[in-house]
């Protein structure tokens, strides 16, 4: 009896470590979705971040989908979706961003070292329009249609293997 | 250059906690009496990586200090802009500097118990320091294959992301070190224990040598507790000091574990008995420890503490977790059974008193690991749960309750038997206290039960823990008794702290505008202007309160809602009128449209005195240290004399003589 009972913790750690080693597996939701998603953009109207481009706002998102991207100078994922930006930007996207909390010579310079994908960057100082469009973080990219409403919204930068994928949605846009 | 010399520092230590490891599990292979010529490796190798690791640490620190945005984990959680001592403490605000941070303690402490611990049987040290090792190797290959600190940037970034502004606080200074230590100061403790079984050497001795690692990772576990508790009530701003939150329980556990461990090693050095039961809580304490380590580094719980989550880390996690929790569980069954049962006592004894709490500290240890556990079993089914202070309060208590009745009459018992008549006087006092107080305060009104009952027995326990001194020369009362009722009377202090926040607190929500007053308690507060005010790295919209009390001369609180712009985050930065009797805690929250701003107050009755009781708590278990190896000083050095006496006597031709003095109980 003594012998046996010698046993149980190791049992009860096997099933904690089954349990969780199951539950690791699983996907989980990290981040918080925008409640805004099906909603149209709020309306807005900010100045350029830079010069020599122009200022963003809510009636710049007309035409065909576009894609909006939530980006700063300060900010090292930025630098790591660049390229994809570029990417995105070849294969004809719109990319209108809106710099956050960030200074014209930063972004400029930003944007003379790794590259300007953008036709239009709007400056948000205090992240009013950030939060407006329910964006936690930075970077994150919405895909917003033709009228205006947000279909899509990707957290975090952008990796190669989520071009198609934006591309796609762009397409579903339409 | 210096992040490369980290790096290579890391590796030549894992490869000495490998000579550690072979080293020490060499001497296990010696005939008793022979030694082994490997084992002789296994101390140096473990002094030796002790340095190294402690030595990478230093590197990481003197990047962030110089801002080397070269090193990516710099970059990605520092900032050029960043006041200095935040740059420092922020080494270890991340995954990475935090694991360093945590090797390097596990080395230190390994390093420290090879040099300078000789009373053990060089088989069970062997033993142990291959233990250390081994724990350490793991550890080592964690931080080198998937959470490299010194990892480079292919290009230097311009600028950092900086750091969490949560973590922007003086608290992180403090709270993260001390806990590290505490947690991985048990990781001794599970070493020495699984030395201890392999050799079949658990005895008065070794728990001797046990005694003071378990008591000083005590004392930095129960200290980190007391200073996260106060950090996580000044700076969230939500006006609680424990939240039952994944990452406490993950703190509390170990704390649980290590708190059973002392009392159990005590009754093993003393009276050779509970030797199983030391074992297991050796191996456990140190389990906790790493399965915190796991559930706050995985992911698989949510938690207000949001540490750099990924689950690819967690697997490597769990796969330690299952290599030496596992294994250690495996060998205490295997082994535990050849144990020579301990000396045997009566139920109503010393003994009988730690032996009960010891089950009740480990009971509510299980209703904290159930409860922390429970979402992740839930989530398994699909459903979110999340498990708070309606099931861990009054779960907590049934077990707590009887533990604080019996932690109050324990030290009053003799050892191996007593007759509870005997200290008729004292049972009488202690009962009559808790009933009482209660009955006292039930009359000025109607408070809820547990804080009541807290009340009572907070009363009850700060007379009990003194009751050991009476009738004794104050003088002679040895330092680790001391240090008993020293920490004993801190919890009492604790638990009434926490009594009266439960039950007499006070609350006001409020849209004030300025120059608008609110009255709480016996204070006016009187929110005379809110102005925005610029820091180093942030924006804040500072509120001026004046606060009267009884209409006295006014004190200004500066409560402010921050504004991080690199990490773009807003923080509610509490200010915070502290009396001998309690503390006003005062929160600005949005602007309401018409103008008007939210204030929260809260007046909160002798809620210090939950932290005060923590520090007495952590004082006495400096005391019973310092009592201990005090003795045993003393006993080396009257050993020594001793054996000094008779090589003399042997010089000189003599027999018999004065025999060599005997190492005391």
């Amino acid at each position: 009896m003594r012998k046996l009972s010698l046993w149980i913790p190791l049992a009860l750690f096997a099933f904690f470590a089954g349990l969780a080693a199951y539950m690791l597996t699983q996907e989980k939701d990290q981040f918080v979705e925008s409640t805004m998603i099906g909603q149209p953009l709020p309306a807005f109207a900010l100045d350029p971040a830079v010069d020599g481009l122009p200022g963003a706002s809510k009636a710049d998102f007309t035409g065909r989908p576009k894609l909006l991207n939530i980006w700063a100078s300060w900010c090292t994922p930025c630098i790591a979706e660049a390229p994809q930006l570029e990417a995105l930007k070849r294969q004809g996207v719109e990319i209108i961003g809106i710099a956050i909390r960030d200074k014209p010579a930063d972004a400029a310079n930003f944007l003379n070292r790794y590259g300007n994908p953008y036709t239009r960057i709007g400056s948000d100082r205090i992240s009013e329009v950030q939060l407006a469009i329910g964006s936690s973080g930075v970077p994150e990219t919405f895909v917003i249609d033709a009228k205006g409403v947000i279909r899509y919204q990707k957290i975090g930068d952008i990796r190669p293997e989520d071009v198609p994928v934006l591309l796609a949605e762009l397409e579903k846009a339409q | 250059m210096i992040a490369e010399i980290g790096l290579a520092a890391l590796w030549l230590a894992a490869a000495l906690a490998v000579l550690q490891m072979v080293s020490g599990a060499a001497s296990l292979r010696a005939a008793p009496g022979e030694a082994n010529a490997l084992a002789i490796y296994a101390r140096p190798a473990a002094v030796v990586q002790a340095f190294l690791a402690v030595l990478a640490f230093l590197l990481l620190l003197r990047a962030f200090a110089v801002t080397d945005l070269s090193i990516k984990l710099v970059a990605t959680n520092s900032h050029s802009m960043k006041p200095f001592i935040y740059k420092l403490t922020g080494t270890w605000g991340n995954h990475e500097g935090s694991m360093l941070l945590w090797v390097g303690v596990l080395a230190a402490s390994g390093g420290l118990l090879a040099a300078f611990e000789k009373r053990l049987p060089e088989r069970t040290m062997g033993a142990t320091l291959a233990v250390q090792g081994f724990v350490a190797l793991g550890f080592y290959a964690f931080l080198l294959l998937s959470s490299n600190p010194f990892e480079r940037l292919p290009v230097p970034a311009v600028e950092g992301n900086g750091l969490n502004p949560l973590l922007q606080d003086i608290g992180l200074a403090i709270h993260p070190p001390t806990l590290y230590a505490g947690y991985v100061g048990l990781s001794v403790a599970f070493s020495l224990a699984m030395g201890a079984l392999m050799t079949r050497e658990v005895n008065p001795a070794f728990a001797r040598v046990m005694r003071p690692w378990v008591l000083g990772a005590w004392v930095l576990l129960t200290l980190g507790i007391t200073a996260g508790s106060y950090w996580a009530y000044y700076e969230l701003g939500w006006g609680g000091w424990w939240f039952w939150d994944p990452v406490e329980n993950a703190s509390l556990m170990p704390w649980l574990a290590a708190t059973a461990l002392m009392h159990s090693v005590s009754v093993l050095a003393a009276r050779d008995a509970l030797r199983t039961w030391t074992i297991m809580l050796g191996v456990l304490a140190f389990s906790m420890s790493m399965l915190g380590t796991f559930l706050v580094r995985s992911g698989v719980l949510t938690s207000v503490h949001a540490f750099a989550v990924d689950p690819e880390r967690g697997a490597f996690i769990l796969a330690l977790l299952g290599l030496y929790i596992g294994g250690a569980f495996t060998i205490f069954a295997l082994r535990a059974g050849a144990v020579a049962e301990g000396k045997r006592f009566a139920a109503a004894s010393r003994e009988g008193a730690l032996v009960f709490n010891n089950v009740m500290l480990s009971a509510i240890l299980a209703i904290v690991l159930l409860g922390t556990l429970y979402p992740l079993l839930t989530e398994a089914f699909n459903v979110r749960v999340s498990v708070g202070p309606p099931y861990f309060n009054p779960a907590g208590a049934i077990f707590a309750i009887p533990m604080l009745l019996v932690m109050a009459v324990g030290p009053l018992l003799r050892w191996k038997s007593d007759k509870p008549a005997r200290i008729q006087f004292e049972l009488m006092l202690i009962a009559a206290l808790v009933i009482g107080v209660i009955a006292l305060v039930s009359f000025f009104g109607q408070f809820p039960l547990l804080p009541l009952l807290g009340l009572g027995l907070a009363a009850a326990l700060a007379v009990a823990a003194v009751l050991p001194l009476r009738g004794r020369k104050l003088v002679r009362v040895p330092l680790s008794t001391w240090g008993m009722v020293v920490a004993h009377f801190g919890i009492a202090v604790s638990l009434f702290g926490m009594a009266c926040e439960g039950a007499f607190s006070e609350e006001r929500l409020a849209a004030v505008a300025p120059g608008g007053t609110e009255q709480i308690g016996d204070f006016a507060v009187t929110l005379e202007a809110v102005t925005p005010i610029a820091g180093p790295n942030w924006t804040a919209m500072e509120a001026r309160l004046a606060v009267r009390q009884d209409g006295g001369e006014p004190v200004f609180l500066t409560p402010q809602a921050r504004s991080f712009w690199s990490p773009p985050q807003s923080t509610s930065e509490s200010a915070l009128l502290t009396k001998w009797n309690g503390q006003l805690y005062a929160v600005i929250g949005n602007q309401a449209e018409d103008g008007r701003w939210q204030i929260r107050i809260w007046w909160k009755p002798f809620v210090t005195f939950i932290w005060y009781g923590g520090l007495l708590i952590g004082l006495g278990g400096i005391l019973a240290i310092a009592g201990r190896l005090g003795v045993d000083l003393k006993r080396r050095s009257a050993t020594a004399k001793g054996a000094q006496r008779r090589a003399d006597v042997e010089a000189l031709g003599g027999s018999g003589g004065v025999p060599a003095p005997q190492p005391a109980e």
